[in-house]
């Protein structure tokens, strides 16, 4: 069992807070996935979990145990870095095998444990050869099974398939899933990219400038975003905001259509709605196309709403021009509102 | 003239000018070591290895070197160790360290002859400590040992700071990363030391230990100022042989046995310390 929590943990260098008081419970066996833009301190926060940067404050615990005053190797912890860090020196098996002796564990299982893994992540081809003579794909192989070799209770990778090309990406992506899924480790992975996010994530926990702005599966943070940031952040389009004025109890009028909306005790609010989400009928939002890209599956049509930008996702079978007036009728169960001041969902 | 000729247009004035004056003085050397009236002959190399001071001067010359490059190994990793980990005063750190290297080494054996000679520092600390009646002579002829362990004194404090700048150099380009895999992948801070920068360090050792032991074996003007010719070494007979006895062949046999036992040294480092192509950063 190794649920990892991190109670008010917070971190600052010099005058700048990299991370404001962050709480995060995860799952024993749970696969957690940190996402932000860059300098959000997603990295920063994996690094304290792994013992590699001091919390200023805060209380890191692994499996029932306090570990933020312990030095990583006593943590239970294995990590993918971002470069890898393939020792260049030695061979591809030296490099599974550097935990295994620093454990002290004798031969036949360091042989034993390194042809596993190696075959788990089919480098066994590879043993005998050095880092250089590998290719970045490769190495990356060779990265997460040092970690698997460990046997660790906690798996933390850093980005670890930005380096890859895009086909690569994909193929370890789905390689990687099935991998960690049947190790049964807790994992936390750091990633900027939210199509990777989704795909491996039991739950996102979505981070912006130094806190966690939402905590929830992918579909829960894709279809109910906690505030404004997660809404524009996740989502390619994403969402759209539009201006809401009170028009009465529960009635807001949105680019001059009255939609039903929260009982809020405020006069303006954010509407929201995911591009996907809008069809073309009669008594919608007047949107002016201005970009038409058919995309195969679907098109994606640029408009413009009462001057501010809308994209909208629409079948491939509509005829639409630059220029061309249309109307959109947004799904009513998939409306959400945030609070203009606070970005909160209302 | 095409760009592929250029840079080794640039390097030829550099290249004629090593020729000129290294090569062909090194040919004449060789050929003086080796000629007497009637051409060829060994009679100058047996002058040299028949005479007294020949074997003390070898055997002194390399176990100065076997004593004093190891020291000034352990010692420069250590500084440099602790000179990488600074985050501030690491320049002046530096800097200080590397004051020795600014001196000339009869500088250097000259102020540790104004420590150990009859009336030096030593001398007057331990008299005024009241631990001696009267002055003692340490660096005579009946104590060798102890002139011995000046020079090597010497030439820690002289030299060591050059090997020190390689090392911090060379550390620096171990990337950080390393470093926190094998510190998660369970590593103490003396394992990543043997396991991590030692073997990436090879490349800097190398250069180091070359530079190094060649200076060592060229070891002269701390020996005489500390002990004249009391303690032999092979740089000091060869200047005996040139100037005090006038013998410019047997002087030239002296250079290339420190030019034999330089190349032995420098392949020695070169094999021991070799990166494989595939193992490199």
């Amino acid at each position: 069992m190794a649920e990892i929590l991190i109670k008010n943990v917070a971190k600052s260098f010099g005058s700048f807070k990299a991370l404001h008081s962050i709480d995060l419970e995860i799952a024993d066996q749970e696969f957690m996935v940190l996402l932000g833009a860059s300098g959000c301190g997603k990295t920063t926060l994996l690094r304290i979990v792994a013992g590699l940067e001091t919390p200023t404050q805060g209380e890191v615990w692994i499996g029932g145990r306090r570990v933020d005053h312990l030095p990583p190797r006593e943590r239970g912890i294995a990590m993918v870095f971002q470069n890898y860090a393939v020792f260049p020196h030695l061979t591809v098996f030296e490099n599974i095998a550097f935990g295994l002796r620093m454990k002290k564990l004798p031969q036949a299982d360091i042989d034993r444990r390194v042809t596993r893994t190696a075959e788990l992540m089919h480098i066994e081809q590879l043993l005998k050869r050095y880092s250089g003579q590998l290719s970045g794909g490769q190495r990356q192989r060779v990265a997460v099974a040092r970690a698997l070799a460990m046997e660790p209770d906690v798996i933390l990778m850093d980005e670890p398939l930005s380096n890859l090309d895009a086909l690569l990406r994909l193929e370890m992506r789905a390689e990687l899933k099935g991998v960690l899924a049947a190790s049964k480790t807790t994992t936390i992975y750091v990633t900027h990219d939210q199509v990777e996010a989704m795909s491996l994530a039991d739950r996102i926990s979505v981070m912006n400038q130094g806190r966690i702005v939402q905590a929830a599966t992918p579909v829960e943070v894709y279809r109910n975003p906690a505030a404004r940031f997660v809404g524009s952040f996740i989502g390619n389009p994403p969402m759209n905001f539009i201006p809401a004025m009170k028009a009465g109890e529960g009635k807001w009028t949105v680019a001059g259509i009255t939609i039903d909306g929260p009982r809020a005790g405020r006069d303006r609010l954010d509407f929201a709605i995911r591009p996907e989400d809008v069809d073309v009928a009669p008594g919608g939002l007047k949107a002016t196309a201005r970009v038409v890209e058919p995309l195969g599956a679907h098109t994606l049509v640029t408009t413009d709403i009462e001057g501010a930008m809308f994209r909208a996702v629409l079948d491939s079978d509509i005829r639409v021009s630059p220029g061309d007036e249309l109307s959109l009728v947004p799904k009513p169960d998939r409306v959400r509102w945030f609070d203009p001041e606070t970005t909160a969902a209302v | 003239m095409t760009p592929r000729f250029l840079p080794y247009a640039l390097l030829l004035p550099a290249t004629l000018f090593l020729l000129v004056f290294f090569l062909y003085p090194f040919v004449q050397i060789a050929v003086l070591a080796f000629s007497g009236p009637d051409g060829f002959t060994l009679q100058h190399v047996q002058t040299m290895t028949s005479h007294w001071k020949f074997g003390t001067a070898l055997t002194n010359t390399i176990v100065l070197a076997l004593i004093v490059v190891p020291i000034q190994l352990v010692m420069a990793l250590s500084m440099a160790t602790i000179v990488t980990k600074l985050r501030t005063g690491r320049s002046a750190i530096l800097y200080i360290f590397t004051i020795p290297l600014g001196l000339s080494d009869l500088a250097a054996g000259i102020i540790w002859l104004a420590i150990f000679e009859q009336s030096g520092f030593l001398n007057s600390l331990l008299y005024g400590l009241g631990i001696i009646e009267r002055p003692i002579l340490f660096l005579g002829y009946q104590n060798i040992w102890v002139i011995f362990i000046a020079v090597v004194l010497a030439e820690v404090w002289r030299a060591t700071a050059i090997v020190m700048v390689i090392l911090v150099s060379g550390m620096g380009l171990i990337p950080k990363e390393y470093y926190e895999a094998a510190e998660v992948f369970g590593a103490s801070p003396w394992k990543r030391f043997v396991k991590i920068t030692l073997p990436m360090l090879r490349p800097s050792l190398q250069s180091a230990l070359i530079l190094r032991t060649l200076a060592a074996f060229e070891v002269f003007a701390v020996v005489i100022a500390l002990g004249g010719t009391t303690l032999p070494v092979l740089m000091g007979e060869t200047f005996q042989w040139q100037f005090a006895l006038q013998d410019r062949n047997v002087a030239s046999a002296y250079a290339l046995v420190i030019l034999a036992i330089s190349v032995v040294s420098t392949l020695f480092f070169l094999r021991v310390l070799r990166v494989p192509k595939e193992a490199r950063i």
